[in-house]
């Protein structure tokens, strides 16, 4: 059973039509990147995948449940975990307290009023966890907003991560980082368990055919080619659409 | 996090309330009835605190479940002959039932939408109040309500009873809103402030968070109010008012959103503020609005926060 099937997903947003009759799949496991210039619909796939925006038309299946139209919560409990193109932290809480909030979300104990936070030490210790993991432990302390940008798309990343989600939906977790820090993250996606199935938009071409088992590409709203990045290279409208300048 | 040792915690604790039993017995009736009405009020901006500044939902209609309260509370004391065991618990019912309602529209909206149908509702109530003459005494208003009666025969009738009356139930409530606050879920009521969509994407149903926090901060609005018109002995149409409403918001926002303790202060000022220049009623207006200019520019994060900055300056960069 695929993952993930996404059939004739269009989304028209007052006039403006992000998206035209989108339609493929991903098996489990697979890494999945999504190219293509800028307003090609990435983005506004992902929203239309994590529930963010109700699609215009079109069907989203997740391991064979049809969540076309579940809120964005159900969805991550079924397993869809997503970054934000736009860090989307907790800013004023610290990295400590983020990550407790996405290992929490899953836990029966989150709606409790009379448990006190402080005290819930296994949680405390699975966010220190991670971070070590990471190498983020010595910014555990600070607030989401005071850390530098390549932590916050990290933390970003881990967030997601957090809740061991089957699919995982990345957007261009590598943009406006450092060539270190761009090694730091891509190293971090390859760290993934196997059995994750991972998708992610991603602008640079070299990270993209380095991680990608198949690709998709978008131009205008439209899904204009797809495959191993084998046959990406050598199809011709792809070639045509990123070298056309040349 | 915040870094406040248990140790000194536990000793601000005993030091609040050595001072608590203390003070009926230093004051004088009349500041001892300051002190309640401070405690009242306090509570009050407390409650619109787990909105605010926990949940990042701004109200500007948090007078309804004040009002509506202090109406029940009043009303079934007086017409029916109720004892407090009866008519303060119908009271913080009707809140509880207004708030869930009043949820279920405003919490369809965010942002300044959310402030405008607060807004809107608690008016539509205050126009109830005024309106219906023959059961609320419209702008009148409902004197004489008696004293909390505990069993026949024995009623709050002193100063000092009432308070420790009064103390006791907004201590507790003090207590309850710092133990939800500090829970897994005033965490989550945290997270929710900071970021909607983050929330959701990590999968909580974040409505059901609003929903409840939006009917707690109605139920201790609630028990405010009815405090309120026990020490009042009175109610009419201005419990609900927007201007109280308003003057709530201030109280949060002068004191700190987000700290509980901040609001409790905020309130304290306000009221003592209130007391002095009470003569004068459209300086009163202007004064709130002055004060309010004067945080916006000075201590945009009320008194907490700008405590909290001096405290850092002072530990150097
Ligand atoms: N919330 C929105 N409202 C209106 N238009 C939008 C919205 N989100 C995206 N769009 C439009 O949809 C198109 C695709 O945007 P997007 O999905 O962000 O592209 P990409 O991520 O591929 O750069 C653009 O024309 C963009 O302006
Ligand atoms: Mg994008």
């Amino acid at each position: 059973m695929s993952a993930l099937v996404i059939d004739s997903v269009s989304k028209n947003f007052g006039g403006v039509q992000a998206l035209t009759d989108v339609s493929f799949s991903i098996a489990p496991g697979e890494r999945r990147l999504i190219i293509g210039p800028n307003g090609a619909g990435k983005t506004t796939l992902f929203n239309m995948l994590s529930g963010a925006f109700p699609v215009s038309s079109g069907q989203v299946t997740l391991f064979g449940r049809d969540i076309t139209n579940a809120p964005p919560n159900l969805r991550a409990n079924l397993g869809l975990a997503r970054t934000f193109q736009i860090t989307n932290l907790f800013p004023n809480l610290t990295v400590m307290e983020n990550l407790i909030l996405a290992l929490q979300a899953q836990h029966e104990h989150a709606f409790s009023m009379f448990r006190l936070m402080r005290k819930e030490s296994a949680l405390f210790d699975r966010a220190q966890a991670l971070l070590s993991q990471w190498g983020l432990s010595d910014i555990a302390g600070a607030r989401a907003r005071e850390i530098s940008y390549g932590q916050q798309r990290q933390v970003d990343l881990i967030l997601a991560m957090a809740g061991a989600p089957k699919v995982l939906l990345l957007d261009e977790p590598t943009a406006g980082l450092s060539a270190a820090e761009v090694v730091r993250v891509v190293g971090m996606i390859g760290d993934l368990p196997a059995d994750m199935t991972v998708l992610m938009i991603e602008h640079d071409m070299d990270v993209a055919f380095d991680i990608a088992d198949r690709i998709a590409v978008l131009h205008q709203g439209c899904l204009i080619a797809e495959g191993t990045p084998d046959e990406i290279r050598g199809h011709p409208q792809v070639t045509e659409i990123y070298l056309g300048a040349d | 996090m915040k870094t406040t040792s248990p140790a000194r915690m536990a000793l601000f604790l005993a030091v609040a309330a050595a001072l608590a039993l203390i003070l009926p017995y230093v004051l004088t009736p009349y500041y001892l009835g300051l002190v309640v009405k401070m405690m009242i009020f306090a509570l009050f901006a407390m409650s619109l605190d787990l909105l605010i500044g926990f949940t990042g939902m701004a109200s500007l209609g948090h007078a309804a479940y004040f009002g509506l309260s202090a109406y029940v509370t009043g009303l079934t004391a007086l017409t029916l002959g109720w004892n407090v065991w009866l008519a303060l618990p119908a009271g913080l019912m009707a809140s509880a039932v207004a708030a869930g309602l009043f949820g279920l529209l405003a919490l369809r909206t965010r942002g300044s939408y959310f402030l405008m149908i607060t807004l809107a509702l608690s008016q539509l109530m205050w126009g109830i109040a005024f309106g219906w003459r023959s059961l609320t005494g419209g702008d009148d208003g409902l004197p004489d309500v008696p004293r909390p009666r505990l069993w026949q025969g024995y009623s709050l009738t002193d100063g000092v009873s009432f308070y420790f009356f009064a103390f006791g139930l907004i201590a507790l409530s003090g207590w309850l809103l710092y133990r939800i606050t500090a829970s897994p879920f005033g965490q989550c009521l945290r997270g929710i402030r900071e970021s909607e969509t983050r929330m959701l994407a990590l999968g909580y149903d974040i409505w059901r968070y609003k929903f409840t926090a939006f009917v707690l901060g109605g139920l201790f609005a609630g028990l405010a109010g009815s405090l309120y018109v026990y020490y009042n002995r009175f109610v009419s149409p201005d419990y609900i008012h927007v201007a109280r409403s308003a003057e709530v918001l201030l109280m949060v926002i002068l004191g700190g959103a987000g700290t509980l303790i901040g609001p409790a202060v905020g309130a304290a000022i306000i009221v003592a503020l209130e007391n002095v220049i009470s003569a004068y009623t459209e300086r009163w207006v202007m004064l709130l609005g002055f004060v309010y200019v004067i945080v916006a520019l000075f201590a945009p994060n009320g008194l907490t926060g700008l405590i909290e900055s001096l405290r850092k300056k002072r530990a150097g960069p």
